[in-house]
């Protein structure tokens, strides 16, 4: 499944726990197979190993002193922030230093008029928001797992929400960030303008999971909060047209802040689960958030409602309160853990597709659902794209997580093959490292090898992740198709 | 216009590297190219002296989808081409970029990172740019990201090309989201001090009111609306102010700096900054005037002789930067920095991404940073 990549450390197992108890405090220096239990694996459970060690450090000086002391020894080091990354982006390396953020919980500033609050990377992302409620605020980038993650992490990841096709993603709300590098120093990244000079190290910085520098502080930009916000809850006797649904209120000039589709496998676990009222009996259900000031949101609750039913829409219903709003919304947010209790396990997997692509994507997922006889559950964040297709399995069948990975494996070339990619949202990590090699020839793989050198040119910040060797895509590539041979040759090529 | 150039390009690039890489170190920078789209900002960075790679040939629009929100084009396809067929479906690039003039081309406004007023509401242009395919200076094509929403496979490095002007690859193509545009657009014109216009702008910006752009200049502050009608006649009643006649010929007069205040003898110096910053250390010459303020305060236009180096450590110290925008008529090159120093930190990891891109200092050298 993986290895971690060995290394030649120049230290000893005990010197390296000794001198990190002389930088950070002794009881945040985590060594007994005890304490070092719950740092084995992310959000992806399938995937654990032991780190050496566990850092703790609770200041910038801390941070860069144990970066210094890992780079001199050439000791691998993986930041994490609360653990809930999906792609096994912070699974320990054996050899390594586990550098934990937790202790990074501060919110330092927060300027109203501004629009912006400085923050410490361990500060959960609906903290944030919570924090700044008092001014009208809030931090737009809303991942479903925001009571937990960290705004680290976020930055880390790219992360998304319902609301992203509006509002965008991390990238699009943070304006400065603080980051050392392996070697220790203390680089500042954006200031206090809309823009900085030279490259765009802020968006080379977003999403690059911990690969090139560990993040020490984020200034996440505020938006005000809407006047209203709106849910209509559509429901479709056909999938297909859910999907058209979706490119027709495009087309009639709306941007949604939210566009969900659920299919019919999801909407009866998460109504069994939280009881939202769901249409038991749709094949596909859309829920479309409207929001912005009185006026614009009820012209366009006329509008979408319209929409909806001349795209074929079996029913269509208006959330009457706030109340009822947030009802049809917990059926979305509770899809994972409601699909979960449907099977003793479930594999998340998270590919963007261009939408018009989404029948062909869905009939051919059924199609390998019947294959691998493993069942398939659809929950998508439809306005831009992105699929998480949930398969569900249970590991303590042998054999049955292997075929689920190879299954979700040919999810995601399939994504690429119809002009998408293995990931919209949740990061290559450890667990689509073989993908990479299908979505990416070999030299954008050393462009992207050259990149990571360019900060760390012993490949000591998070090794053997995210972007693969070349040797391994060779070794990937003779066991399954790639780039030249066409893994679904039965598709319509474009 | 549909034309594939990229052969050409690739061979022009691989050529020059191939030079480069047979001679001597200290021989280097005679193999390099200077990249040419439209030729419609030349007057921005540095003028540097090399052989011309002329991308404005390699033309057209790939895949233009309204209802998946995105565009491909060839990076030399005109702006104004790319508008045109937005405009005709009801979308927008919604980074409203400037084109200082006709021949302006889509590679151009993505390699500078040129947004126009409603960059503060929507975004800048490096917030729109999905993927892109480029030639690094190894002469190798390569492309990044795709024409998806949301795509986190590998380094962001297609953002990471936005504003690069070039140094680290040559754009080929480029994908864009797109957006619908607005049903209705309005000006509202206040009299007013630079404090007052301000706080009402700050204060509006805590509403959900739908602002669009806002510009401050010689007393009057202008706010622009756009949304649906009713959102933009409500929104209307609650700023108050007077409406403005002719709104678009404002806005396109302010975006391309065709407005009076840009009519001048003097450097024009681009300074990005917290909106709400009061104090800068800048003493105007003409009461003011010589101020044009857009984006809430946070990009002022600033025409003045005052030296380059004074100029930036001011902005330094409100933790902003200064841009020496358009070098004044009388001299042709300046012998201060036109983009603001970067720290020693920042600049060694720029250096380490050149190397990256373009280990042989092919492209564009110099034009942005004596050392890129
Ligand atoms: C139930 C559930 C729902 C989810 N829903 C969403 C969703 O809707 N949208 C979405 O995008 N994601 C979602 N996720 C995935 C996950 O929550 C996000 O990726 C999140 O950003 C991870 O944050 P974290 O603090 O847990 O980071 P971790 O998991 O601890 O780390 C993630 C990566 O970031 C790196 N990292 C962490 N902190 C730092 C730092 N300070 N400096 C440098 N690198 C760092 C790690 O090395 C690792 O590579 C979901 C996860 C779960 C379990």
């Amino acid at each position: 499944m993986h290895t971690t990549e060995h290394v030649e450390s120049t230290i000893s197992d005990t010197a390296l726990i000794t001198a990190l108890k002389k930088l950070v405090r002794s009881d945040a220096v985590l060594s007994s197979d005890e304490d070092l239990k719950p740092y084995e694996c992310d959000g992806l459970s399938a995937y654990r190993a032991l780190p050496l060690v566990v850092a703790l450090p609770e200041t910038i000086e801390q941070v860069q002193d144990v970066l210094k002391l890992c780079h001199s020894h050439k000791v691998p080091v993986v930041a994490r922030g609360a653990g809930t990354g999906l792609s096994g982006g912070a699974l320990p390396h054996e050899q390594g230093v586990l550098l934990s953020l937790a202790k990074f919980k501060n919110i330092l500033h927060i300027d109203p008029t501004r629009r912006i609050a400085r923050v410490q990377p361990g500060v959960r992302n609906l903290a944030i928001s919570q924090a700044v409620d008092q001014y009208g605020l809030y931090y737009a980038p809303d991942p479903s797992s925001q009571i937990a993650c960290t705004i680290g992490g976020n930055v880390a990841e790219n992360s998304g929400g319902v609301h992203c096709l509006k509002y965008g993603l991390t990238v699009h709300n943070i304006q400065q960030l603080k980051i050392i590098t392996i070697d220790g120093e203390l680089l500042t990244i954006g200031g206090s303008g809309l823009d900085s000079p030279g490259y765009d190290l802020l968006a080379l910085m977003t999403g690059s999971e911990g690969m090139l520098g560990v993040i020490v502080e984020v200034t996440v930009k505020l938006l005000p909060k809407p006047e209203r916000a709106q849910v209509l809850l559509a429901a479709f006797d056909d999938i297909v047209k859910a999907g058209e649904a979706v490119g027709n209120i495009i087309a009639a000039g709306i941007i949604p802040a939210g566009l969900e589709m659920m299919d019919s496998l999801a909407i009866r676990a998460a109504e069994d689960f939280v009881h939202a009222g769901y249409p038991l009996d749709a094949e596909a259900i859309l829920l479309c958030e409207l929001d912005g000031t009185n006026e614009e949101v009820s012209e366009h609750v006329a509008k979408v409602r319209d929409v909806l039913k001349q795209s074929g829409a079996t029913e269509v219903r208006t959330a009457k309160d706030e109340e009822e709003r947030l009802v049809f919304w917990k059926g979305r947010k509770a899809a994972f853990p409601a699909v979960g209790r449907l099977s003793p396990d479930y594999y998340c997997m998270d590919g963007t597709i261009p939408r018009k692509q989404l029948p062909l994507v869905l009939k051919t997922m059924a199609d390998l659902s019947a294959e691998y006889n493993l069942p398939v559950a659809n929950v998508f964040h439809a306005g831009d794209g992105n699929l998480h297709p949930l398969i569900l399995y249970d590991a303590n069948i042998p054999g049955e997580l292997e075929r689920t990975e190879e299954f979700g494996g040919k999810i995601l070339e399939l994504c690429v093959e119809v002009g998408g990619t293995i990931t919209g949202e949740h990061g290559v990590g450890m667990e689509k490292i073989n993908q990479m090699c299908v979505q990416f020839n070999s030299l954008e793989l050393q462009q992207f090898h050259a990149v990571k050198a360019a900060f760390d040119p012993q490949s000591l910040l998070n090794p053997g992740k995210a972007v693969p060797t070349l040797h391994r895509c060779a070794e990937f590539g003779a066991m399954h198709v790639h780039k030249g041979e066409l893994p679904f040759p039965e598709l319509e090529r474009f | 216009m549909n034309n594939d150039i990229s052969q050409q390009l690739q061979q022009q690039i691989q050529s020059a590297f191939e030079q480069a890489a047979s001679k001597q170190a200290a021989y280097e920078q005679t193999s390099a190219l200077q990249i040419i789209g439209g030729g419609s900002k030349s007057f921005y960075g540095h003028t540097i002296s090399a052989q011309a790679l002329n991308v404005s040939g390699h033309s057209g629009v790939l895949n233009y989808e309204p209802t998946e929100l995105v565009i491909t084009a060839r990076a030399g396809t005109l702006l104004s081409d790319i508008e045109k067929l937005l405009e005709n479906n009801g979308q927008m690039l919604a980074f409203e970029p400037p084109a200082y003039s006709a021949t302006a081309t889509i590679g151009g406004t993505i390699a500078c990172n040129f947004s126009g007023p409603r960059r503060a509401y929507a975004g800048a242009a490096r917030d729109f740019l999905l993927g892109c395919k480029i030639i690094n200076g190894r002469g190798e094509i390569l492309s990044f990201g795709g024409e998806v929403m949301k795509n986190v496979a590998g380094y962001d490095v297609s953002r990471l090309m936005a504003g690069a002007m070039g140094t680290l690859g040559v754009l080929l193509e480029v994908s864009l989201k797109v957006l619908p545009k607005a049903e209705k657009e309005t000006t509202q014109i206040f009299s007013c001090s630079f404090k007052e216009a301000s706080e009402k702008i700050h204060g509006l910006s805590r509403t959900a009111l739908p602002v669009s752009a806002t510009c401050y200049h010689d007393s009057v502050l202008r706010i622009r609306l756009s949304g649906t009608n009713n959102a933009v006649a409500a929104a209307m009643n609650t700023i108050g102010g007077d409406t403005m006649e002719s709104v678009s010929d404002y806005w396109l007069s302010v975006k391309e700096h065709q407005h009076d205040f840009f009519n001048t003898e003097k450097p024009l110096w681009r300074l990005s900054l917290a909106s709400d910053t009061e104090n800068l250390a800048i003493k105007s010459d003409t009461n003011g005037n010589d101020f044009l303020y857009e984006w809430g305060g946070a990009l002022r236009w600033l025409k003045t002789d005052i030296a380059g180096d004074k100029i930036q450590s001011a902005l330094a110290k409100v933790e902003g930067h200064a841009t020496l925008f358009r070098k004044s008529n009388a001299s042709t090159e300046q012998s201060c920095n036109i983009f603001q120093p970067l720290s020693p930190g920042l600049l060694q990891i720029h250096k380490k991404l050149k190397q990256a891109f373009d280990p042989k200092n092919i492209l564009n050298p110099g034009k942005q940073y004596p050392d890129l």
